[in-house]
């Protein structure tokens, strides 16, 4: 599968009469976006900001943060199953604006939403603090269910990245990226001396709005498989859950996923990158069980020598990260694992909730319960008012000069088990 | 700023006593700095300076601990430091423990702040390291020059309180708490990187070491429960109202072995619950609720079960360490294997 990626780099975001797209500045119609969101009839109201990096700006509570892409050739079309058609994507031609995001807020669903600070400490712990930010601030109709609307603001934001995504459709990129991978049989002729290594990639699917869609199918009702790394850049999976905003892999991490990204850089030279195993983490021992001895299974099928394993969420999902760990490593197939860690508040105790003498490999992406103070900002889009009942908030965090007190787990995408940022801990 | 004081600790060997055979040398208290204290002051330059050492033999510190440990506190605290360092003692074990548990001691009796050093082998390493800050340093006095550079600005992070970031960016030894910290590439790269390094064989550094985990298998079913004889076991905290052996709530530092002679039903004036880590109000109403006795009884009388043993274990799960609550367990198993026990129905809250 052979995908080119149009990089357009975004320099600025505005209001607008029209929507367009010119020398790397997108102008947008409220009215037209507007009349996007409300189509939902589950949502009675709808605000949109631009947030970039450096503004004095918090935004919470986030619920999703999406990349706006287009395909510009080849079959499918962005979101397949979900936005698109469900034609399998990955091959032709798609168009990023990079440097922009639609980041979804409003009246809190549940409680593992999170915050994104443009400016000041917090800004150096989400990479959203980075990107040019189009807001959608969204008000559910009265006495909506909460997976109701969940789904609502779900299915919004990724309408409007879409229509953004749109805008840049015939626009000349900054950048062209070629992003192939081979086929079993032409991997190992081309590459007979690299090592096969896989990414088993594991789709949060605990349920109860802890869910992931993979071409618009529930993740908790799939069997592992395999995708191929391109599937990943034109939105075959999405995100619809509100596990804690810390470990919470977006829509945009799903499209950018940095392990897909670093195995690409080194195939064909230090290793042949042979694919992505997907697999979920249901709550049933059963499903657990089944997945885990899948993604082995699949390991195995595929010859592979090496494979990194991503966690998505803590607690609960540590088995499932710990069963995959141990049964690859079982037949025979070396390990890397990428979580995080909930040491407390001071550090000092289990970080996991199950472990392994087989992950002799672990990359953590931090410490999740070590608290920070984020000083006033500005302006808030969204609600403050819930910011101590958020994952990662307590009773009592917000102070009178109108600083919060959170734990990192409340910052979107703050300790990212694909490996997002730099954060980690010892 | 005045410089800061240091009280500096070296053995018998350091200060140019003797080696071997002098190691019975007794605590002395010297003005100044001597022998690896000269590396120190130097790189401590105006910020600190050691004013006075203090120098006991390894042998003699070892086998009269108590009675050197208070002598060589009595010394530094004489001297109000505001800082104390000990070592660095590379691979000397003695020397290592000597450090260590001078280190500690002057951490929680006289709260100066206070870091040692020496190799990750020297077993006052893994006796001290979540205790106290140690360095760690290279197994031979070769490694003096790299452990000053690294102990002098943890050192004086120490003095001033500042706070200490994560151990591979302070350079001590990994002591339990974790901190975070931005390491220069991000996680996935790191991830792809381990992961080269694992299949080549070559050596690589986990980022999350894993803990030890006790997994116990469970022993075959039971087949003939009509002739069984099932003990009750605990860490629900039940224990006869009152709690006579005064179990803790939290972190037990015991067990209790109780008689069920002739007890058919746990009750609100026979029984409680000794545990501070739930809520004890349905335990204490009807302790059968976490140790099911009235439940055991009807089996017994059913003929499902041949009998509930004669006596029942018991602690507190809350906050209790894993080492004590195995040693807890591998002493009543003895008793419980003695009495011929078949089974043991083991009840958490």
């Amino acid at each position: 599968m052979k995908l080119e990626v149009g990089y357009i780099d975004i320099r600025d975001i505005c209001f607008a009469d029209s929507s367009r797209l010119e020398d790397g500045v997108l102008y947008l119609d409220k009215n037209a976006l507007s009349e996007i969101v409300l189509e939902d009839k589950n949502i009675s109201k709808v605000e949109f900001e631009i947030a970039k990096p450096g503004d004095s700006i918090r935004i919470t509570p986030v619920k999703d943060v999406i990349e706006p892409r287009v395909k510009v050739e080849g079959p499918g079309g962005i979101f397949p199953g979900v936005i698109s058609k469900v034609t399998t994507v990955g091959s032709g031609k798609t168009h990023v604006l990079r440097g922009s995001a639609i980041v979804t807020t409003g009246k809190i669903v549940g409680f593992q939403e999170g915050i994104i600070d443009m400016s000041g400490p917090g800004a150096d712990y989400t990479p959203f603090s980075k990107t040019l930010n189009l807001v959608v601030n969204m008000t559910p109709v009265e006495g909506l269910a909460q997976h109701e609307h969940e789904h609502a603001n779900r299915m919004a934001g990724l309408r409007i990245a879409a229509y953004v995504g749109e805008l840049g459709k015939n626009a000349v990129p900054d950048e062209t990226r070629v992003y192939e991978t081979p086929s079993i049989k032409e991997g190992l002729e081309k590459y007979p001396d690299l090592p096969r290594v896989a990414y088993i990639e594991m789709l949060q699917s605990q349920g109860l709005m802890h869910d992931t869609y993979v071409y618009g199918v529930d993740a908790k009702r799939t069997l592992s498989t395999i995708i191929t790394p391109t599937e990943l850049m034109d939105g075959a999976i999405i995100s619809g859950n509100c596990v804690s905003a810390c470990d919470k892999n977006t829509t945009y991490h799903h499209l950018n996923n940095p392990v897909v990204h670093d195995l690409l850089e080194k195939h064909g030279k230090e290793l042949n990158f042979v694919g992505i195993i997907i697999t979920n983490e249901n709550v049933y021992l059963a499903d657990k069980e089944r997945s885990s001895d899948w993604t082995a299974k699949l390991a195995e099928f595929l010859s592979l020598d090496g494979a990194i394993i991503s966690q998505e969420g803590f607690g609960n999902p540590d088995t499932d990260l710990i069963m995959n760990c141990k049964k690859v490593e079982a037949k025979g197939i070396p390990t890397c694992i990428i979580t995080d860690e909930y040491a407390g508040r001071d550090g000092s105790s289990q970080s996991l909730a199950d472990a392994d003498a087989s992950a002799t490999a672990v990359v953590t992406g931090g410490n999740a319960n070590e608290l920070i103070t984020l000083p006033k900002l500005d302006k808030v889009i969204g609600d403050l008012s819930v910011v101590d009942r958020i994952a990662g908030g307590f009773n009592g965090n917000m102070a009178e000069d109108g600083s919060i007190t959170v734990e990192l787990q409340a910052i979107t995408g703050a300790t990212n088990e694909m490996g997002f940022n730099k954060l980690s801990a010892r | 700023m005045a410089k800061l004081r240091i009280v500096h600790y070296i053995n018998q060997f350091f200060a140019q006593i003797g080696g071997e055979e002098m190691a019975d040398y007794k605590p002395e208290l010297r003005e100044g700095c001597i022998g690896p204290g000269l590396a120190f002051n130097q790189a401590f330059g105006e910020d600190a300076e050691i004013v006075a050492t203090v120098i006991c033999g390894d042998s003699y510190f070892n086998e009269n601990l108590d009675e050197a440990k208070a002598t060589v506190l009595e010394m530094i605290k004489s001297q109000n430091p505001d800082l104390f360092i000990a070592g660095p003692a590379f691979n000397a074990g003695r020397y290592g423990v000597a450090c260590g548990t001078i280190t500690a001691a002057v951490k929680s009796e006289l709260g100066i702040p206070c870091l040692t050093a020496m190799y990750e082998e020297n077993p006052g390493a893994d006796m001290f390291k979540n205790q106290v800050y140690i360095v760690p340093t290279k197994n031979s006095a070769v490694g003096m020059r790299d452990a000053v550079k690294k102990m002098v600005p943890l050192a004086l992070k120490l003095a001033h309180g500042e706070e200490i970031g994560a151990s591979c960016v302070e350079h001590y030894m990994p002591n339990g708490i974790r901190k975070n910290f931005f390491e220069k590439k991000r996680g996935s790269a790191r991830a792809v990187d381990m992961l080269l390094a694992k299949m080549a064989g070559k050596p690589f550094t986990t980022e999350f070491p894993m803990p030890d985990f006790d997994r116990v298998t469970p022993n075959p079913a039971v087949k003939d429960m009509a002739h069984a004889t099932i003990a009750l076991v605990t860490s629900g905290g039940i224990v006869p109202k009152g709690n006579p052996d005064h179990i803790e709530s939290s972190s037990a530092s015991k067990y209790g072995e109780y008689d069920l002679e002739g007890v058919m039903d746990l009750t609100a004036d026979t029984y409680e619950t000794a545990h501070g880590g739930y809520d004890p109000v349905y335990a204490n109403q009807d302790a059968d609720r976490v140790l099911p006795v009235d439940v055991m009884r009807d089996l017994e009388r059913e003929g499902v079960i041949g009998k509930l043993h004669r006596y029942f274990y018991t602690t507190v799960g809350n906050g209790t360490a894993v080492k004590n609550a195995k040693r807890y367990a591998s002493e009543f198993a003895q008793e419980l294997l003695k009495a011929n026990v078949n089974a043991v129905i083991l009840t958490s809250t």
